[in-house]
């Protein structure tokens, strides 16, 4: 185990202190030495605490933890003098207790930072780089933009840039959360953090370190602590009345009623009463239920970024727990973004060769649809085919490919080239073919949903979502069509950008006061509607600035299933908060209730302070754990 | 001006505490402190003499918590 120099001092000082406490009570010793090695065993133990709550009290901080202890501590150690049993026992123990506590605390969080800090720790060594007298290593701070490195197979890609030499497969687990590699070479952009596989790579660098991905990933998440969540700010707040209060009730608990019994006409029991007070100081430190809540959160949102999900504050992981609205853009988010061949119709010829003489009429163009029309052909262009290209702008083209006279475009060419078409009530793009002044058929171009896409709403579903929403700038029937393969059923068509930010506060605006919404979408043109909502996803966001800078939860790699993991981690780490602020503010207060009855001293006051705190912290530590959610 | 310092402290109310007092002194606009992370972030109000309130926010916290430490 590896302490640090204030631990070890506390540890050395527990175990002296402990020792001496069993030697006095194992041997029986003259009254004189064994009040010394009582006392010797005592300021051992809690020197530190006195110290400090005689700086608290020149200090005027008079509810701190260290003065409760103190006058807890002394307080016993005069009532046993008062009483004359000499029993100094409790009070070198609480002390002891606490110290252990307060060491037990200081190690499991200097852990589980140091392990979440690994967790996240995409930071490269060294880059490689290429110099006139051959490959230095320098620190990737260093490295300015446009230098070439050089990154080996094992090594961690050091700064975002462009491949220039070499292919390899690269493992962007720590970043996306993805095992599955993704191949590079000539010419891919690449980021920081990746590990490179199997072959040497020349990059050259795109981004200066401060810029690159690594080093906002990690700022990002370093930076979520301190954006607050509502259950850390209740504590805090609830921490800064509760021990006042509890330290007012002790001073009572110490003076109304042996005031009242003697007004009865009955002894006072000032003694009995007193130790009930102090036992109350003892219940009224505030720590374990202070620590236990910031650590859930920081736990949750390193085990998070682990499954590739950034999420850029507790608050933000705390209301995704309670988002019952969910709204979508479609392309890109829902739908890959590309548009492919989908359906092919085709009259008086076969539709492979509707689909080569749609190609090569269409060659010239670089409009999507014509690049879609080449994918589906997937064979060489042979331009020496193709003749009398002309373009109607809006129309389409007319072109005459191995003789044919073809006209390629949609139903207004049709109609231009009286050529009598179908209707065609298919959702995405119809391109209408025309050969020798006859209707040869048509061909549909449309996007393809995520393979993901429908296995996520229907998790999404069932995990309580109550409204699924899909935005989108596409036409009437190809949204519908989406939807309806996806199974949404609720979907608004034909939105321009700022449309959309309207559509979604009108959502907003009907939800339940407590419910929350999110919006998730690709990032790219959406950035005013992510913003605008509850919580804003941006997915696919692996090297979008934009994106991580707009977004409250960044999805690094474009899965919508990430969706519904993000939201079941975020439960998780809700329901281990809420586990620990009931179940220690629970046994407090049934501490307070026993100790005020005289049922419990103050060594049940101390084991269940302590033990709580240990509870709760190892309650925490199991919000990291995201792999099983 | 927005800064971060690194702190160290080791009891997580003594943070929350130290950042009502940052958050109190004079010359800083907003403060937060991450007992996980532990730093200190401080937003300086306009014209702010970064050195000078700092020593303030330092000071301030030390009579909350004797053993604090924070890197300015």
């Amino acid at each position: 185990m590896n302490l640090n120099k204030k631990q070890k001092k506390s540890l050395r000082r527990i175990i002296i202190s402990a020792a001496l406490l069993l030697a006095v009570n194992l041997i029986s010793l003259p009254e004189l030495l064994s009040m010394a090695l009582y006392a010797a065993s005592y300021w051992c133990i809690g020197q530190d605490v006195l110290k400090k709550a005689l700086k608290g009290i020149i200090n005027r901080q008079v509810f701190d933890e260290n003065f409760l202890m103190a006058v807890a501590t002394v307080g016993a150690i005069a009532l046993a003098l008062f009483d004359g049993t000499g029993d100094f026992n409790e009070a070198v123990a609480v002390m002891l207790f606490y110290q252990v506590g307060e060491l037990f605390e200081s190690i499991a969080v200097g852990r589980s930072r140091r392990n979440i800090n690994e967790l996240m720790d995409l930071r490269p060594d060294y880059a490689r780089l290429e110099t006139e007298n051959g490959l230095e290593e320098l620190d990737p701070e260093d490295v300015p933009v446009g230098s070439i490195i050089l990154v080996q197979p094992g090594e961690r890609v050091p700064l975002d840039g462009t491949v220039i030499e070499g292919s390899s497969a690269l493992d962007s687990s720590a970043l996306t959360g993805e095992s599955m590699p993704r191949d590079v070479s000539v010419g891919d952009s690449i980021v920081s953090g990746c590990i490179n596989l199997s072959g040497i790579l020349r990059i050259e660098t795109t981004k200066e370190f401060g810029e690159s991905t690594v080093a906002r990933i990690m700022e990002l998440v370093e930076n979520s602590s301190h954006r607050k969540s509502r259950s850390e700010n209740f504590i805090s707040r609830f921490a800064r009345v509760y021990t006042p209060a509890v330290c007012c009730s002790a001073l009572a608990l110490a003076l109304l009623p042996p005031v009242a019994r003697m007004i009865m006409g009955m002894e006072a029991m000032f003694s009995v009463w007193l130790y009930r007070a102090l036992t109350f100081l003892v219940i009224s430190c505030p720590c374990a239920l202070v620590i236990s809540i910031p650590l859930s959160f920081f736990a949750g949102i390193g085990g998070a970024s682990r499954a590739g999900i950034l999420v850029k504050g507790s608050n933000f992981l705390e209301a995704l727990s309670q988002v019952k609205n969910l709204v979508f853009d479609k392309t890109g988010t829902l739908t890959l973004g590309v548009f492919e061949v989908s359906h092919v119709e085709s009259f008086g010829m076969d539709k492979a060769r509707l689909i080569e003489l749609a190609a090569h009429a269409e060659w010239a163009s670089s409009h999507p649809i014509s690049l879609s029309l080449q994918r589906a052909y997937a064979k060489e262009i042979d331009r020496s085919r193709v003749s009398n290209i002309t373009e109607h702008s809006g129309y389409g083209i007319t072109a005459t490919v191995d003789g044919i006279s073809l006209a390629i475009g949609n139903r207004k060419l049709m109609e231009l080239q009286n050529v009598s078409c179908e209707e065609i009530s298919h959702s995405g793009t119809c391109i209408h073919v025309a050969a020798e002044g006859k209707y040869a058929g048509y061909i549909l171009i449309s996007d393809l949903v995520k393979p993901n896409s429908a296995k996520a709403i229907s998790e999404l579903k069932k995990l309580g979502i109550e409204r699924i929403v899909m935005l989108t700038g596409d036409n009437h029937s190809s949204a519908a069509h989406f939807a309806g393969q996806l199974g949404i059923s609720e979907f608004y068509a034909e939105l321009l950008p700022n449309h959309k930010v309207e559509k979604l506060e009108e959502l907003m605006a009907a939800q339940k006061p407590r419910h929350k919404l999110c919006f998730v979408g690709d990032g790219i043109n959406d950035a005013p509607v992510i913003t605008r909502s509850d919580i804003g996803i941006a997915m696919g966001a692996l090297g979008s600035d934009a994106a991580i800078e707009a977004a409250d939860i960044v999805l690094m790699d474009d899965d919508p299933l990430k969706i519904a993991k993000a939201i079941k981690i975020s439960r998780k780490c809700v329901g281990i908060v809420y586990q620990n602020i009931v179940f220690a503010l629970g046994i407090k207060l049934l501490c307070l209730v026993l100790g005020a009855l005289g049922y419990a001293g103050m060594w049940a006051a101390i084991f269940a302070d302590v033990g709580v705190m240990v509870l709760a912290v190892l309650n925490a530590i199991r919000a990291l754990n995201t792999k099983a959610v | 001006m927005k800064k971060t310092y690194k702190i160290e402290v080791d009891c997580a109310n003594c943070a929350n505490l130290m950042e009502q007092a940052a958050k109190k002194t004079p010359g800083v606009k907003d403060a937060s402190v991450s007992y996980m992370s532990l730093k200190m972030k401080v937003e300086f109000e306009e014209g702010a003499e970064e050195k000078a309130v700092m020593q303030e926010v330092f000071k301030a916290c030390r009579k909350i918590e004797p053993d604090c430490e924070i890197e300015f």
